[in-house]
């Protein structure tokens, strides 16, 4: 069995050669069978082709046949530990753009269950799914948010704790500001009111979020009502001044001003449990997260760099695999020709009895050099091992 | 035995002191809590199998129950990654108070005691179990300061050294509280009682002690909020310190 990989990805091929290769769920498991045992990973930052077996022409035809031109100067291709590796780093978003990014697990996962593949992709991939999710539990590296949208509503979180049931008022209805939300959304906040110049335009984005729409104006009058504020729009003036913001009773009102120029006055940040980031705060927190995750990306190495030794561990004790089921063969055959002889000179309870007692005898016999040869088989002489059992039990007619 | 118990024990919380520092070494920080106060309740239960009478009855003696008690809380409440910075402020303090315990003679076994099993059970050990919870809720109150500055002062990091939200930090530190009155409520009695029962007078430690639960009782009713919440539940830890230098000088005198 021999893993191998071939495929483009960010780090060696432009968007306009990317986006002729991406394909989507279903094409992509279409063309790994195809190509018999394969799995295809297909992202828009990068397409794959797992397959068992040293081949890959096939795989390189078929991508050259997407990409309509030679793909012979930016494909890359690996074999066994070296694809094994590249495939336990993709899972774990270490070969992501964003170092740590979540989604390329799920497509791992998607592409992989697509599809119905031999032991040694099945293997590898499931490996490859544990080894994104470790890196995921015992690191860092996907905790902290890589745009300023994301950024906001973390921080947003790290006020409230779980945002279910926080109102938003999102003020304007720039496309920064729909992504804040969507992802204080997706955190369980309750878009409450769109405030928007236009009230038309207001109403269109709240009904997606099931708010209420509002003039800009009126935007102040329900301060009170709601726990975050994120401000998007493009008005020279400020839309809300620290006089705007009413009592709140020692509740904290977390507001976010993504605007330039900046629409919250800058006053309102000193005001008790009021919490204001412009865009240069939420860049320069995005800025040092990102920074958090290269630190957090090197722990991320190590742990992969170990899980792939213990693949390659198992690959390894595949090679002995074939000795031991025929030494074990060889020690039953024994063991029933000679329990075979006693046929008519034992009762049955005294063949059931030497039956488990031959039984274990031969386990605990055999168990030792089980585990030495899986041991041996990842040192160089791993294959000695094995072939000194097959020479000394007389196994070398059954390899 | 008990004084060989002390080594692991102290290693354990002298190790988490250290590796808490580190967000990388903080697992094994988390081990080094937990190994050093399954080494200290072994302590304490050599101490009490041994000891006639209740064996924290000295001012060192309830150092070592207090350290053990404050440890507790902290595996309960907060031996979790987030909470890495309470491990950084509370493991030090532990493992500190755990020396000078022993330099007091209270990690060891063997001496007798003229105190009532009963009695100090319920006065000491509630009472001490109290101050735990109102250290603990100190800390936690401690890490919502520094916590709401950081977030208050926009400051870039507050993402990448991640904390507990505010509002959890806030609502531990009250549980931790709302719990511990309750202790403290019946340490003060069962102490009261004994104190009716020999025909003592009422000294000021102990008056000192009741306005601490005056303090925090009145905590619980009023309930604030914010950065007053954090405040209160420091300024009635500064009174837990008082009583607890205090308990040395006079209380088991």
């Amino acid at each position: 069995m021999t893993l191998s990989v071939v495929g483009l990805s960010h780090r060696v091929a432009p968007v306009e050669l990317r986006e002729r290769v991406t394909l989507d769920g279903d094409a992509a498991a279409e063309l790994a069978r195809s190509l018999g045992d394969a799995v295809c990973l297909s992202t828009c930052n990068r397409t794959e082709i797992y397959l068992d077996g040293p081949s890959d022409e096939q795989a390189v035809a078929a991508l050259d046949e997407l990409a309509g031109e030679s793909l012979e100067g930016v494909l890359y291709r690996l074999s066994d530990d070296a694809a094994a590796l590249h495939l336990f780093r993709v899972a774990a978003g270490l070969d992501s753009l964003v170092p740590g990014e979540g989604e390329i697990l799920g497509q791992v996962r998607s592409a992989f269950e697509r599809v119905s593949c031999g032991p040694l992709l099945d293997r590898v991939f499931s490996h490859a799914l544990s080894v994104g999710k470790r890196v995921r539990t015992e690191t860092a590296i996907g905790e902290s948010p890589a745009s300023v949208s994301s950024a906001a509503a973390a921080l947003a979180a790290q006020v409230f704790g779980d945002l279910t049931g926080r109102r938003v008022l999102l003020i304007g209805a720039g496309r920064i500001g729909e992504l804040a939300a969507l992802n204080l959304a997706s955190r369980g906040a309750e878009i409450a009111y769109v405030a928007n110049r236009t009230v038309e335009t207001a109403r269109e984005l709240a009904s997606r979020f099931g708010g209420q729409p509002l003039a800009l104006d009126r935007a102040a009058s329900c301060l009170g009502e709601v726990d975050v504020v994120v401000s998007s729009t493009s008005s020279t003036e400020p839309v809300l001044s620290a006089a705007d913001v009413p009592d709140r009773r020692r509740r904290p009102l977390f507001l976010i001003d993504i605007a330039v120029p900046r629409d919250l006055d800058a006053a309102i940040a000193r005001l008790d449990g009021c919490f204001l980031y412009d865009i240069d705060d939420l860049e320069a927190v995005v800025s040092e997260t990102l920074a958090g995750r290269r630190a957090e990306a090197e722990r991320a190495e190590e742990l992969v760099a170990e899980e792939a030794v213990r693949f390659r561990s198992w690959r390894a004790s595949l090679e002995v695999v074939p000795a031991i089921a025929s030494l074990r063969a060889r020690a039953e055959e024994i063991r029933s020709a000679e329990l075979a002889k006693l046929n008519g000179r034992v009762t049955d309870a005294e063949r059931r009895t030497l039956e488990s007692v031959t039984t274990q005898i031969l386990n605990k016999l055999l168990h030792l050099p089980t585990v030495r040869m899986k041991e041996a088989a990842i040192s160089p002489d791993g294959a000695a091992y094995a072939d000194a059992v097959r020479h000394l039990f007389g196994l070398e007619d059954e390899r | 035995m008990a004084e060989l118990l002390f080594w692991p024990a102290v290693l354990g919380y002298g190790e988490a002191a250290f590796a808490y520092a580190n967000a990388r070494t903080s697992p094994a920080a988390t081990w080094g809590v937990r190994v050093g106060w399954l080494a200290q309740t072994a302590l304490l239960g050599v101490q009490a199998a041994h000891t006639d009478g209740f064996p924290w009855s000295s001012w060192a003696g309830s150092l070592n129950l207090f350290v053990w008690l404050v440890v507790s809380a902290y595996l309960i409440w907060g031996c979790r990654p987030r909470y890495r910075l309470l491990g950084l402020t509370v493991m030090p303090l532990a493992a500190a108070l755990f020396v000078v315990a022993r330099i007091g003679g209270g990690t060891r076994a063997g001496h007798s005691s003229g105190y009532g099993n009963l009695f100090l059970v319920l006065h000491v050990g509630f009472v001490l179990a109290a101050f735990a919870g109102f250290t603990l809720a100190a800390g936690l109150s401690a890490l919502y300061l520094w916590e709401e500055r950081r977030l208050k002062r926009r400051a870039s990091d507050v993402l990448r050294l991640r904390m507990p939200p505010l509002a959890s930090l806030e609502r531990l530190s009250r549980r931790t509280i709302a719990v511990a009155v309750p202790l403290l409520t019946l340490g003060l009695v069962a102490g009261f009682v004994r104190l009716l029962a020999d025909g003592d007078s009422i000294d000021a430690l102990e008056v000192m002690a009741v306005l601490t639960w005056f303090g925090y009782g009145t905590f619980l009713v009023v309930r604030p909020t914010g950065r007053n919440a954090a405040y209160v539940a420091l300024g009635g830890f500064a009174l837990v310190i008082v009583l607890r230098l205090a308990l040395s000088g006079s209380h088991f005198a």
